[in-house]
């Protein structure tokens, strides 16, 4: 096996078209587990952290753009994106330990395509695109978008995702992240649920996003519950909407982090909880308050 | 394949190494570099026995390829002493008794650095939180959390 370290987007993609069998790596923490685990060896792994563009956190006039080899700690590092977008920053902080933060990055949660990737639900429910490298230029696609099943993903051969776009959040506007895992850190989520909730002035529920992980061969947007929420005051019978919707949506697996039906029960009372938090961080963004940290760690 | 040539600076010395492109930083660190207290528990990034600092940032070596070592600063437990004066946390794994069979030590060691290097007076919760990465099969956590408390007290007061 061989490895590059090319410092231009160009360069990568001329040694991706060189070989077939090359592969993009940003903190190695998905790739080598998995050749150790058996998997076959690539011919060639591009490194991607010296491209500028693929590393840091920048903040644009219309949002963010995230480069997509940035090392997460630099994503839960940065108060501004902490303070705009709690939600994104709580779920990729639970990455793994603070070793493995300093190495892991949104473009390889993404395409590494576990269901149970920690950043995806975030990314989902905040809108953001990946602008992907591809042949001589770029193109851009929802996050949603890529994934398709457990380590499949929409990007051809010889393609890689650059960085990813995020808008500014409008006003009144807070995002969270909840995962349930069966200790009280460092495990894979048995369900993971994100939220994205935007308010008037009364309270009531202007936009909504849901999604959900660990529940099916991809991320799942809950387009019930969104509907449930939107035009609505936040109350118990909009939240028992929510749930049942999150419910409805899973298609999960029986494995031994939890059961079908287990699985399922989880991502309600989680989709509950994280729209409530999000409802919470949108209201005092209105008054003025800072967020609060109220998600699991 | 020609094996390639690292140059890098370990625990302050200028170092270089030869190591195959597929070779871990674990695997150079020990075998190439003769820094043995760099431990490999699980391989995977699950354990951080093999915790150091790359460029600053507490990292497992195994999850490294050793070029990517090229050009970076790396500090390992060998660097951790100054001379013949060990580190405070060093003191304190010792007079608190916060091992017994030692190899995950080293990796508690670097990592407890870094914790402290970025938060000099961190509460038990984030003690915890802050080492989850590493794993030990003996003490039960508590002595290790109790003296890292130790050194951060003892290393604020120092730099009073």
């Amino acid at each position: 096996m061989r490895y590059f370290a090319p410092t231009t987007v160009e360069e990568a993609v001329g040694l991706l078209a060189e070989a077939p069998g090359r592969k993009v790596f940003a903190g190695a923490t998905d790739v080598i587990p998995q050749m150790r685990a058996g998997r076959p060896e690539p011919d060639g792994l591009v490194d991607l952290k010296h491209i500028d563009r693929l590393v840091g956190v920048r903040k644009t006039a219309t949002g963010w753009v995230i480069g997509a080899a940035t090392p997460t700690s630099q994503l839960t590092g940065n108060a501004e994106l902490s303070a705009e977008f709690p939600g994104l920053c709580e779920g990729a902080g639970l990455i793994g330990s603070d070793q493995v933060q300093n190495r892991s990055s949104l473009g390889g949660n993404l395409c590494n395509a576990s269901p149970a990737a920690d950043s995806v639900p975030a990314m989902v429910v905040n809108a953001m695109r990946a602008v992907i490298a591809s042949g001589g230029g770029t193109r851009t696609v929802a996050v949603q978008d890529v994934p398709t099943g457990p380590g499949r993903t929409t990007l051809a051969p010889g393609e890689f995702v650059i960085e990813f776009e995020l808008d500014s959040a409008p006003a009144n506007t807070g995002d969270a992240y909840l995962r349930l895992i069966p200790r009280t850190e460092m495990d894979i989520a048995v369900v993971g649920a994100a939220a994205r909730i935007t308010l008037d002035a009364s309270g009531t529920v202007t936009a909504a996003a849901l999604a959900l992980g660990a529940v099916a061969p991809t991320v799942v947007r809950v387009a019930d519950a969104e509907s449930a929420l939107v035009g609505k005051a936040i109350d118990d019978d909009v939240l028992a909407a929510v749930a049942a919707a999150a419910s409805a949506a899973c298609n999960p697996i029986d494995d031994k982090r939890g059961t079908i039906t287990y699985r399922r029960h989880v991502a309600g009372v989680l989709a509950k909880r994280a729209v409530t938090i999000a409802a919470e961080r949108a209201r005092n963004r209105a008054s003025g308050t800072p967020s609060t940290n109220g998600g699991s760690h | 394949m020609a094996r390639r040539l690292i140059n890098c600076v370990v625990n302050g010395d200028e170092t270089d190494f030869l190591c195959e492109d597929g070779d871990s930083l674990l695997d150079s660190l020990r075998n190439e570099v003769g820094l043995t207290g760099v431990k490999e528990g699980c391989g995977t990034g699950d354990c951080g026995a093999c915790s150091v600092l790359l460029n600053g940032r507490v990292t497992c070596s195994c999850l490294v390829f050793s070029p990517e070592a090229d050009g970076a600063t790396i500090t390992t437990v060998e660097g951790l002493a100054d001379g013949d004066h060990l580190h405070p946390l060093q003191e304190c794994f010792l007079e608190g008794a916060a091992l017994q069979c030692g190899i995950c030590t080293p990796g508690f060691l670097v990592a407890a650095k870094a914790l402290l290097d970025a938060n000099p007076n961190p509460t038990e919760s984030e003690v915890r939180y802050g080492l989850a990465g590493n794993l030990c099969r003996c003490t039960g956590y508590d002595k290790i959390v109790r003296a890292v408390l130790e050194a951060a007290a003892q290393m604020r007061e120092a730099n009073v």
